[in-house]
């Protein structure tokens, strides 16, 4: 814990709380998952224990985890916050990460536990040609984890700045150090069973954390949802605008097919997330699969409808224009909501649960990313799959620390960079490039491994060139004060040509559609066998269990 | 007791599960649950944003209170989600289960891994 006190040292008075208290309970987290990582380092020698956790995890404890995993500081903070910026637009932003679990539940967790075994990949090679196709699933699988990764690191940076007080300097690089090197190690010792076990605490943490506020706030205003909501709109600029849709997806016709385009891209990608997706595998059959994924709706239902609350909450009782000029604006709206509601106590909760979080949900990034890597990647296309599985682990702790120092860089270089986007364009990416060619392999008997290799490097590079050459990057301008709005903050630099800022509504037909005429096309014999075989075991987990021990 | 198929002789082969009848009949059970189950939320989720996105106003309408139907409607996509979750659980329980689980043990017993 060398690092904390030089931490408090250079934490100014300034912020909002007691560093102390924020830093002490956050410490406390820090010492209990650390002890589980070191507790789970025990059963770590083969590949199944390293990437599955033995398949020892029941389906409750890994619907609790894969909230952990799924449920990420930007809903925590970002979602609530934006409820109390602009209302109703931001409930309608969350209900996409909620309704898309079905497509997960029905779909394909259970076919995907009976024909994988630690990949995406895998499940796409069990009946495609085997090289291409699985060096393409695990690129996509990269991208995807690597841009949430940054993400997710760049939050930690900008979160230290609103809890601590830290602003620019090397106070946030520390703290981006500090996350990133935690992370590693849960990684790196703890495995998949290590990286389950944080997770599930801090799905714990998060679930009091946003539960109890919940209450307070709703106590508050006398349980009257009504009340709750007329007082909140009266202290927002805005007024009763906040309470239905349009102030921030109503705006022109763009900005309203914009909204429809990251709507599919939220409701279609949580089906196509490799770290959520990695952790089906963890469990020992389809069946207790299938509960996971019930128990992660539940709980992750319950938990945007607490962020509802949260966000009027917040508007009501610390206001819209403290907010919006809080550093960290939109963030700030659920610790400053703490802190008018309980004090420095109740801020140093909401502290930890928001660094907690990021820590759990890294860590399942990486160890999907650092999995898919070694098993796809070095194993399956390097060594062709003549390889031991101490081996195996092996590259995926190096690729662990590899991706670790790539996140600590990464997360340094883009704290102070506009990166929200990132989170909505892994989900476009996800939906574009993963998700139809999971659907086609698993249900269309004439899918071939072309349509698969064009649906998956179609559907990576037309979400990422749309992106690029989209107002997210260059050329879009505060209409007041002429400032620059985008990545590229000159605002003379203006090279956007494609007017929505979410992908998903051109990138997600194309990859469906190139799928399909990949395979009409393809001279390719479609290989019946080993359809029937797929579709025999998806349905009907015949030999799942025994190919899965090994 | 062999699967039931239009030649005598016992199934061994994936493709001749895939063929069979019961193997037929989980496959046409399934489909008919999941595609309109799937195809019918993101349908209902769509219809929502599009009401969204271009119909405020409707939105806006007050049911109780300031409670509008833009509310009404996004709390009723929470419900439906919850709804859809449990009626899978329970119909892969009742309607899919024993039937997976029968002709597994039998080709298991039979021999296909």
């Amino acid at each position: 814990m060398t690092a904390f006190p030089a931490l408090s040292a250079v934490v100014a008075a300034a912020s909002v709380g007691e560093p102390a208290v924020n830093i002490s309970i956050f410490a406390a987290f820090v010492a209990v998952t650390l002890g589980i990582a070191v507790w789970a380092s025990g059963a770590n020698s083969t590949t199944t224990d390293y990437f599955a956790a033995g398949r020892s995890i029941t389906g409750r404890q890994n619907g609790v985890a894969i909230g952990g995993d799924y449920l990420s500081a930007a809903s925590f903070l970002g979602i609530a916050g934006a409820v109390a910026l602009s209302g109703y637009d931001g409930f309608l932003y969350s209900i996409g990460f909620l309704v898309g679990w079905v497509v997960v539940l029905v779909l394909i967790a259970e076919p995907l536990r009976n024909t994988g075994r630690y990949t995406l990949a895998d499940v796409l090679t069990y009946r495609l040609r085997r090289g291409p196709v699985r060096t393409a699933a695990a690129v996509s699988t990269l991208v995807v984890s690597l841009l949430y990764l940054l993400a997710q690191m760049a939050g930690a940076g900008a979160l230290v700045n609103l809890l601590l007080g830290v602003s620019g300097g090397w106070g946030q690089n520390l703290t981006i150090l500090v996350v990133g090197l935690l992370m590693t190690f849960y990684v790196l010792v703890g495995g998949m069973k290590g990286t389950t076990w944080v997770q599930i605490v801090k799905a714990v943490l998060l679930m009091i954390a946003a539960v109890l506020l919940t209450f307070w706030v709703l106590g508050s205003a006398g349980f009257n949802l009504s009340g709750l909501l007329s007082d909140a709109a009266s202290r927002s600029a805005s007024g009763n605008g906040v309470l239905r849709p349009g102030l921030v997806y109503g705006a022109t016709l763009t900005s309203k097919i914009n909204f429809i385009s990251l709507s599919m891209a939220l409701v279609l990608g949580t089906a196509g997330l490799p770290h959520v997706l990695m952790r089906l595998y963890t469990v020992p059959n389809a069946r207790e699969a299938r509960r996971s994924v019930a128990w992660a709706t539940w709980l992750i239902g319950l938990f945007y409808l607490c962020t509802l609350v949260l966000g009027f909450g917040a508007m009501w009782l610390v206001g819209s224009g403290r907010i919006a000029t809080a550093p960290g604006k939109a963030n700030a709206a659920v610790p400053l909501l703490a802190f008018q509601l309980g004090g420095t106590l109740l801020l140093g909760l909401v502290a930890a649960v928001a660094f907690a979080t990021i820590i759990a949900v890294v860590a399942g990034l990486v160890i999907s990313a650092s999995a898919s890597f070694a098993h796809d990647i070095y194993a399956g296309m390097i060594r062709k799959g003549a390889i031991e599985h101490h081996e195996e682990v092996r590259t995926a702790r190096y690729t662990a620390v590899a991706i670790g120092l790539l996140a600590i860089i990464g997360g340094i270089y883009a704290k102070n960079q506009n990166v929200a986007f990132l989170v909505s364009l892994a989900f476009a990416v996800a939906a574009s490039a993963n998700l139809p060619t999971i659907l086609y392999s698993l249900y269309w008997p004439k899918f071939t491994g072309r349509g698969a290799l064009w649906s998956i490097y179609g559907g990576l590079a037309s979400s990422i060139l749309l992106i690029v050459f989209s107002p997210v990057v260059s050329g879009k301008l505060d209409p007041h004060t002429g400032a620059s709005l985008s990545v590229i903050t000159d605002p003379g630099v203006d090279f956007a040509w494609f007017p929505l800022e979410n992908p998903g509504i051109v990138s997600i037909p194309l990859a469906f559609f190139l799928g399909w005429l990949g395979s009409v096309t393809s001279r390719e014999q479609v290989d019946t066998a080993r359809f029937a075989r797929l579709q025999v075991r998806a349905l009907t987990a015949v030999g799942a269990a025994r190919a899965s021990r090994r | 007791m062999p699967l039931h198929r239009t030649d005598p002789e016992p199934v061994v082969t994936y493709e001749g599960v895939r063929s069979s009848r019961e193997f037929g009949e989980i496959h046409r059970r399934f489909r008919r649950f999941a595609l309109p189950t799937v195809l019918g939320v993101l349908g209902w989720y769509f219809l929502y944003v599009v009401l969204a996105a271009f119909f405020p106003d409707l939105m806006a309408v007050r049911v109780v209170g300031e409670i509008n139907i833009g509310l009404c409607f996004g709390a009723l996509q929470f419900v439906s989600t919850f709804a859809v979750t449990a009626l899978y659980l329970r119909w892969a329980r009742t309607s899919l289960d024993p039937m997976v689980d029968q002709l597994r043990g039998r080709l298991e017993r039979g021999g296909l891994r």
